[in-house]
């Protein structure tokens, strides 16, 4: 059957093709379409699907699923494998049990991260084979690979596809969903599950023995192929692949080109090539793991052939490629001209506004703030962290943002490495949730006064509204126990816990002033659903608008920021994008916001 | 050597509905056995911000369009189809709705928006044509301004290697039973405005 799938789903329908019986996955751009698509088929399917805590979390859900039988799947966006390289590196000794598929999206040029880093690395680090799909075909031909070479060699799988295949759409072949595959239960056998130094030490051995017999498997599959056409040569991984033959196809040259799509690198492919030709570009997007490669075979096959990639400058160090970057790497390397590539022109440049994404209209985190930097001032520390959130950086209450969770802790180290000014930290609930946690129990144990804003919308948003265990249901749809933040930070030690509506702005400066002023680790919880989920859910509030003869037209409204608040030269207006939230009637010192009854 | 039958660059505003321009050439493409790619932004900048989806009909290579070779740019916003322009070829044609959207930053203050006649007149220096539609209005007059997607869609309708009828069965199926009269009116208003 053929549909036009995003590349996200197409890996969901692979992994039902698969048969697997668990799929685990913490959100994150761009891999969240996977558990997204999937999740409301859990039940009709039989299979158990869940977003998970964090990335850790899911990954050894998935590693128990996979070791009692169950094909498995986790998914996680490549900072992801951060916080779950714990059981990864060590599953890579210990094995799985029924086909274990780690599925990584990288995101090359951070259109919605905070690092380029590359996820071949760490396969290649764990020693995990990794499958790097060129576009949702393969993306979901290589998960349904992913399985059962997991279950062949008994190790974990990575599938490694970037923004560009995960938020790519094609016309995809796909088959139906197959029952689930398992084996029987959980078998005890501590020398392969249980990681002492003892059976550690002859697992490692293991694990190395079986990488010629996995490279050479791999070797067959034809996302790794060579066209010979020429003693110039192209040797391009994943999505670059693609690049590459559509600029070799544009340019009409006649160039040889080696696609590679599997890790470890087919080596006697790529010697067969290099010795067939006597120049070769190198084409691939992050970091150089192909180019390194090339340049350690071409020692024992062809010491004489010229490599040009991204040490030589022909190919961009950073970012992410596409064909007319390709088509002039090219151009580069065999002495043609090269096209340059358009750019916006200097008119154009010169009058067009930014329009950077903002916090949405009526969003209270945007209150949240307002009111935060009212009581704090503007020379107190703000640590924030992952999320809508950190949007706010306009507004002068995000000073930091390194990786989830780390709010909390850095704030803690701001105070002890001698910072006497207030320090407020920042972070939404999915992230307290998923690494918040650990660091406000150690703030509270080695004694760091600071305060710390848990914005709740109780909703993972920015990365389309997934539940956690704080929204009261599961990604499948059942309900889930009541979970109380405040509860949570009171028993793991903090002395000021309160909590506030940001739409209450009063009331919400008054509860960080109270936090401030708490001679110890004060927690405030700035409640107020997402105003995405609120209006989903059917709630209308009456909208605002200006009472034209008393604005003042002072902009104190205007630079509150909210996308629903314009100003027309003399007085403010507000436009159809109110979502009715007040906050502006709060802050407007004329008295001029009505409610449009 | 062309390695696509047409290169589409639809441009606008997180929460335009640019992705169901995508869903529906794609069906439509299916539809005729023509094979199509396409890749859209998701995450960070659909808040508010500005995106951009590729659209390639009769390709089978990456969704990819590359700088200077889109046949045609279908703008859902003025100054997002000029921030876009470079992506057209020197023949290229550009679909621009005349209503815009004012960034954050011009709502506080912080840059002024630029006279669509001027955004216009720098778009007919790049493109070989320019389409200045008042998109935003017909979808009014069909009913709903939130159908100015279709109302684009139809514009681009003569400029795609598919039916119209084709495209009209993807709509079909892709828009909410409720909402398809509105929709079919927006796709003829925005047909007929470019023939």
């Amino acid at each position: 059957m053929r549909e036009y799938l995003l590349g996200n789903v197409a890996i969901a329908k692979g992994i039902l093709e698969a048969g697997a019986g668990v799929v685990s996955g913490y959100p994150g751009t761009p891999s969240s379409e996977i558990v997204d698509y999937l999740a409301p088929l859990a039940k009709e399917r039989g299979i158990h699907v869940e977003w998970s805590v964090n990335e850790k979390v899911a990954m050894e859900v998935a590693i128990g699923a996979s070791w009692t039988g169950a094909r498995a799947a986790v998914t996680m966006k490549h900072v992801g494998l951060n916080v779950a390289a714990d059981p990864f590196m060590t599953l890579a000794y210990l094995g799985a049990g029924g086909g274990f598929v780690a599925c990584v999206a990288d995101d090359p040029y951070c259109h919605s991260s905070q690092n380029e880093q590359d996820s071949r690395r760490y396969a290649q680090f764990a020693r995990v084979p990794c499958l790097d799909p060129a576009d949702p075909q393969e993306a979901r031909d290589m998960t349904l690979r992913a399985f059962s070479l997991s279950e062949e060699f008994g190790v974990p799988v990575m599938l490694r596809p970037t923004t560009r295949v995960s938020h790519a759409r094609a016309d995809v072949e796909v088959g139906p969903p197959e029952e689930r595959r398992d084996k029987p239960g959980f078998e005890k056998d501590p020398a392969r599950r249980v990681a002492l130094p003892a059976h550690a030490r002859p697992l490692h051995v293991e694990l190395l023995d079986k990488q010629p017999g996995i490279e050479a498997a791999l070797a067959k599959e034809a996302w790794n192929r060579a066209e010979m056409r020429g003693e110039v040569g192209v040797i391009a991984s994943g999505i670059s692949g693609l690049y590459a033959e559509e600029a070799i196809a544009g340019m009409e040259a006649d160039l040889s080109l080696l696609r590679i799509g599997t890790y470890p690198l087919p080596r006697k492919i790529v010697g067969d090539f290099l010795e067939r030709v006597d120049r070769v570009l190198v084409v691939e997007e992050m970091d150089p793991v192909v180019e390194e490669l090339v340049e350690m075979v071409a020692k024992e096959r062809n010491p004489d052939v010229q490599i040009l990639g991204k040490r030589s400058g022909h190919v961009p160090a950073v970012g992410e490629l596409d064909p007319l970057t390709v088509i002039n790497a090219i151009s580069e390397m065999i002495d043609l001209r090269q096209r340059a590539a358009p750019s916006l022109c200097p008119e154009a440049l010169s009058i067009l506004p930014s329009r950077p994404p903002a916090l949405c209209p009526g969003c209270s985190h945007r209150a949240a703030y307002y009111a935060m930097i009212k009581a704090f001032g503007k020379e107190a520390i703000f640590p924030n962290d992952i999320g809508c959130y950190t949007m706010g950086v306009g507004m002068g209450t995000v000073d930091t943002c390194l990786c989830m969770g780390a709010s909390i802790t850095v704030g803690a180290g701001i105070r002890f490495g001698g910072e006497e000014r207030p320090i407020c930290a920042v972070l939404g609930d999915s992230t307290f949730l998923h690494a918040g946690l650990t660091g406000l129990l150690n703030a509270a144990y080695n004694g760091a006064r600071m305060t710390v804003a848990i914005l709740d919308n109780s909703i993972t948003a920015m990365t389309g509204h997934q539940p956690h265990p704080g929204s009261g249901a599961t990604a499948a749809g059942d309900p889930s126990p009541p979970l109380s933040l405040e509860e949570i930070c009171r028993s793991l030690g903090a002395g000021f816990v309160e909590t506030t509506d940001p739409y209450d702005l009063e009331s919400t400066i008054a509860t960080f002033e109270r936090a401030k002023a708490y001679p110890g680790l004060s927690v405030v919880v700035a409640r107020r659903p997402c105003v995405i989920s609120a209006i989903r859910a059917g709630v209308r509030r009456p909208r605002l608008a200006v009472d034209v003869e008393k604005c003042s037209g002072c902009k104190v409204c205007v630079r509150f920021g909210c996308p629903a608040i314009e100003f027309d030269g003399k007085v403010a207006r507000i436009n159809a994008l109110c979502t009715g939230c007040g906050v502006c009637a709060e802050i407007c010192p004329a008295g001029a916001m009505e409610v449009v009854r | 050597m062309r390695t696509s039958e047409c290169d589409v660059v639809v441009v606008g505003v997180g929460g335009q509905g640019v992705i169901l321009i995508s869903e529906i050439i794609g069906r439509a493409a299916l539809k005729e056995g023509l094979s199509v790619r396409g890749v859209e932004t998701h995450g960070m900048a659909q808040r508010g911000g500005s995106v951009i989806n590729h659209i390639r009909v009769g390709c089978r290579y990456s969704a990819m369009i590359s700088p200077g070779s889109a046949d045609v740019l279908l703008a859902m916003e003025p100054a997002e189809g000029l921030r876009y322009a470079h992506y057209l070829s020197p023949e290229g044609v550009a679909l621009v709705n005349t209503t815009p959207v004012l960034p954050i930053t011009v709502t506080t203050g912080q840059a002024s928006y630029p006279a669509v006649e001027e955004i216009l007149d720098l778009l007919r220096g790049i493109a070989s044509m320019v389409r200045a539609i008042d998109a935003t209005g017909l979808a009014a007059r069909a009913g709903s301004p939130q159908a100015t997607n279709v109302v684009m869609l139809g514009g681009l309708a003569r400029y795609l290697p598919i039916g119209g009828a084709t495209l009209l069965e993807a709509l079909t199926e892709s828009v909410p039973a409720k909402f398809l009269d509105i929709n079919r009116k927006a796709f003829e208003l925005g047909k007929i405005e470019v023939e």
